[in-house]
């Protein structure tokens, strides 16, 4: 039952901010600092999510195979590769680094 | 759109439908595979079938999804863990500001388009040149990342038993490899390396001391932070 209430709360909560952002008027966006705020605001919120799924075990810091896999993203971003490769580079060597028996 | 009017498109550096909707599929099938994660994560956190399809149908934002079964599966209340989950979610509705102004889509239609409204359409849709381009990029992102997500998260809840320890196949670096990717091609002048450099030190730096979500979010001051610091360099308004 528990975990139905929390995924119902979520549901609501989650819909709700997806939701409310549409429906904000447009003219609230004019002003050039709002502009360019709500462009920065997303590379803040993707970089701070990048960082934490990679080095974050709970509320500990830690360095491990995910590291590995996060730089072969990185390289093969860099190569200019497709989406779905990067993905698979930073699975396949996040799996190889752990199957070396590395973090 | 005649095959003129599209030859004109891109001759002015706009894109061409095609390449829009071959853009949205790669992060569409690409970030949809990755629901199987979901899916074997969330049933080895202990989660039903239904409530693991019920989070990935109703809730439909990776990142609050992971964190709420592993909050759960970490004991946490369900207050706790859906606080962690909405807090996760906000980001949301910075990205609905953005997309509602560049899609001007019909207020009928809004509710709808709400539930995708999420990290990889908005950064499809933002990265196009038109209108048009942002509206194709944003459904079509929506559509097949929807189907797919929910379709890998039922496979993956069934397979979870099969599959074992999902950290050996590797599967928990798609999430940030995923972030990384649609992250790459915003940071175009220093202003936003500048903000994606301190968003990750205030995020890492404030994980060991907020509950889980609230790092994030206060990562997200890094925008105002640096904006506000650019325009005391330039000697002008922030608005430069």
């Amino acid at each position: 039952m528990n975990v139905w209430i929390a995924i119902g709360v979520t549901v609501l909560g989650c819909y709700a901010v997806k939701l409310a952002g549409l429906l904000v008027p447009a003219g609230a966006l004019e002003r050039p600092v709002v502009k360019r705020l709500a462009a920065l605001l997303p590379v803040a919120l993707l970089a701070a999510l990048t960082a934490e799924q990679t080095f974050a075990d709970g509320q500990v810091l830690v360095l491990d195979a995910r590291a590995a896999g996060l730089g072969a993203a990185a390289v093969a971003l860099v190569l200019r590769a497709p989406f779905l490769l990067v993905v698979a580079a930073a699975v396949l060597v996040t799996a190889g680094v752990r199957a070396m028996g590395v973090g | 759109m005649t095959e003129r009017t599209a030859f004109r498109d891109t001759e002015t550096g706009g894109k061409a439908d095609r390449a829009v909707v071959r853009d949205a599929l790669g992060v569409g099938v690409a970030v949809g595979l990755s629901g199987f994660a979901f899916g074997v994560t969330s049933a080895g956190s202990g989660l039903t079938l239904m409530q693991t399809c019920a989070l990935s149908l109703l809730v439909f934002t990776g990142a609050s999804q992971f964190a709420l079964v592993g909050a759960l599966a970490a004991g946490g209340g369900p207050f706790t863990a859906a606080a962690g989950a909405f807090f996760l979610g906000v980001r949301n509705a910075f990205y609905g500001l953005r997309l509602s102004q560049l899609l001007a889509l019909p207020r009928a239609v809004r509710p709808f388009a709400a539930q995708w409204v999420i990290d990889e359409t908005a950064a499809v849709a933002l990265a196009q040149p038109t209108r048009r381009a942002a509206r194709i990029g944003f459904f079509v992102t929506g559509l097949s990342l929807y189907v797919l997500w929910n379709l890998t998260t039922l496979l993956g809840a069934l397979g979870a038993g099969a599959i074992g320890d999902t950290g050996a196949w590797g599967l928990d670096a798609a999430g940030p490899a995923v972030f990384l990717a649609l992250l790459a091609p915003m940071l175009k002048t220093g202003t936003e390396r500048a903000v994606a450099g301190l968003a990750v030190l205030l995020g890492l730096g404030l994980l060991p001391v907020l509950p889980a979500g609230v790092p994030v979010l206060m990562a997200a001051l890094a925008a105002p932070v640096v904006l506000w610091a650019d325009g005391r360099r330039k000697g002008r308004g922030i608005e430069g």
